[in-house]
């Protein structure tokens, strides 16, 4: 489904927090379509760009364009073309399934037969039909996952990101995850995704690698492993994605 | 405006699944009056009184008639010797012994004075002076009485003492002010300051921020249940005080619902200051209450006035708002006075309302860059 179309479009990004560049410089694209994987060492500024092309925070310098969107300049418009779920737990322990659905389908401006629709849809997508009125503190963090990145999209976002969404799962429910990524790609919606499980990278169609704010690889997982000499995008990782390892004999 | 309310909704249902949110929106308010109303009474009320009577003549059974009868007090015990007088305080139910001296009677007739002692129970000295002028005030009367009746020629001026506002010196008129001080301040200020770190903790905010929601409008549709709850406590307790301690309000009401919806704004925007400052939950309840609930408890004239403080605290209860609150809603309440009488305590906390919100929208702003 990838076409050659970027949704996102940055340029010559700069992010400074006093004299600490979190961001240096960073230009890449994103198709529409395509599983983005958004790789870095903690600490490396992926937050820090996420924030930024979510709306969040402002660029100190440099042009970010999210779904048409001038995020320095209008970051409240790009909000209703995203949709987000991060590492932590987004959804409403102390709400059912139902009503933490019709909530954020509330907030992103449904109407409520749609979100009505939808969600019987979902439920029965997730095979979830009995859970409709459960707490979500009742389910187990697989199933509630799986719920939080349901609802993330459950507006039909023209891009989707995901900041460490698999954190903390098991391997089987990782697996039907990327399923879901798959699916919703292949729905037309784009998947950006932050993740520091490396056989994860392997399953997007392009990866970049940040190290110390900077971008210092951008390429699909095939390309990236043959310009390193490497059979896995884990060794690409730790090849470059090391600050300071070079410094040790 | 429907994704605002979807998003209040949300809220409501929080609050109502808490438990712990609802005993302490509902259940402690209703608490703390009937505990301040009832047990923290300091009203005289059949307080136990023994006599040490040397002299056992007419006046004196006529006295301590009068003491015993007035309501007041209650005879709890006859004293034959002075080494008796320690020993009945220390027993702790008898709070005073008043001793006539001896040919009382006669002394009076014949010199025109006699003394009398009350020997009260000075550990707790609120209680002790209550007893004395009480006591003494029942003897002056006496002592009119006599002069009345000609038996005295000296007639002495005496003070006539009467309680404005409050003609029985009821406790509650204290305590129902102080209470609504109090819990809309916990609940506002505290409340509040925990469900928006809670949001920051669980990492929902992150997601609500993200989403077309402006953070006006997360702020607002957070605080707004606590708004109207809070409201409706303040009604409940209002309605528990008229019913249960006879306490009516006797100035104009829309002016006191007025005045307690600046002072709820005022706690809410407090909050909201706190929960900006605050890095998880722990540290938005310590702050809370140590930093608003203690001061105002023991600074904002709530329990003890703030008249007889020393000096420094003094100055401190100058900038706590309740403490303004207090009289306004006193002079509300219980004199029955009008704006005119309470408008610069109304403006100190407009002034510090706007100042609050002012600095929680900066301090929100920083935050997000």
């Amino acid at each position: 489904m990838t076409s050659r179309e970027p949704v996102i479009t940055v340029q010559n990004l700069v992010k400074r927090f006093g004299s600490f560049v979190a961001n240096d410089n960073l230009n890449f694209e994103v198709y529409a379509g395509e599983i983005f994987g958004f790789l870095g060492a903690n600490g490396a500024g992926k937050t820090t760009a996420l924030r930024i092309l979510s709306g969040l925070s402002a660029p100190t310098s440099g042009k970010v364009m999210v779904a048409g969107v001038d995020a320095g300049r209008n970051p409240e418009r790009i909000k209703r073309n995203i949709g987000y779920m991060c590492q932590r737990f987004s959804l409403y322990e102390d709400l059912t399934v139902t009503e933490n659905i019709t909530l954020y389908g509330g907030i992103y401006g449904m109407k409520r037969n749609e979100i009505r629709g939808k969600t019987a849809a979902l439920l029965e997508r997730l095979q979830f039909g009995a859970y409709g009125n459960t707490l979500i503190s009742a389910l187990p963090l697989g199933l509630r996952q799986k719920l939080a990145f349901a609802v993330a999209v459950l507006h039909q976002p023209k891009i989707v990101f995901l900041d460490e969404p698999t954190g903390g799962v098991d391997p089987i429910t990782r697996r039907q995850f990327w399923e879901m990524i798959y699916e919703t790609a292949a729905g037309g919606i784009t998947v950006f995704v932050t993740t520091h499980y490396m056989d994860e990278a392997e399953y997007c169609d392009r990866v970049s690698i940040m190290s110390e704010g900077k971008i210092v690889a951008l390429d699909t997982p095939a390309a990236l492993k043959k310009q390193y000499g490497v059979s896995s995008v884990e060794e690409v990782f730790v090849k470059i994605a090391r600050p300071g390892q070079q410094l040790i004999p | 405006m429907k994704r605002f309310l979807g998003f209040v909704r949300k809220e409501f249902l929080h609050i109502f699944r808490d438990p712990l949110t609802m005993i302490i929106i509902f259940g402690i308010p209703a608490v703390q009056i009937l505990l301040f109303g009832f047990v923290v009474s300091t009203d005289l009320k059949e307080t136990k009184v023994a006599f040490l009577d040397l002299s056992k003549d007419e006046i004196t059974r006529t006295l301590s008639g009068k003491i015993c009868s007035s309501g007041f007090f209650e005879l709890g015990a006859d004293l034959t010797g002075y080494h008796e007088a320690e020993h009945v305080l220390r027993k702790n139910k008898i709070k005073a012994v008043i001793v006539f001296e001896k040919d009382f009677g006669r002394r009076l007739i014949s010199d025109g004075t006699a003394s009398v002692h009350i020997i009260a129970d000075g550990s707790e000295p609120n209680m002790a002076t209550l007893i004395t002028s009480h006591i003494s005030a029942i003897i002056a009367d006496y002592n009119r009485e006599l002069a009345g009746a000609g038996l005295q020629q000296v007639l002495l001026v005496q003070p006539e003492v009467r309680m404005f506002y409050n003609p029985t010196l009821k406790g509650q008129f204290m305590f129902v002010p102080g209470v609504i001080t109090l819990i809309m301040l916990l609940i506002c200020a505290l409340m509040t300051s925990i469900t928006i770190t809670r949001e920051k903790e669980f990492g929902t905010m992150e997601v609500l921020l993200v989403s077309p929601l402006r953070p006006a409008q997360i702020i607002l549709g957070k605080v707004l249940p606590y708004f109207i709850l809070s409201f409706v406590d303040v009604i409940l307790i209002l309605l528990l005080s008229w019913f249960v301690f006879e306490l009516p309000v006797k100035g104009s009401l829309a002016l006191l619902l007025a005045e307690l919806m600046l002072y709820i704004l005022m706690s809410l925007s407090l909050g909201i200051l706190i929960s900006t400052v605050a890095k998880n939950m722990q540290q938005a309840i310590f702050i809370s209450l140590v930093g608003m609930m203690l001061p105002t408890v023991l600074l904002s004239g709530f329990i003890i006035p703030v008249e007889s403080m020393p000096m420094p605290y003094q100055w401190v209860s100058k900038i706590l708002p309740p403490a303004y609150f207090i009289t306004i809603i006193k002079n509300i309440m219980i004199k029955g006075t009008g704006f005119l009488y309470v408008w610069k305590e109304t403006l100190f906390l407009l002034v510090f309302t706007l100042a609050a919100i002012g600095l929680s929208i900066r301090n929100f702003k920083i935050r997000l860059q």
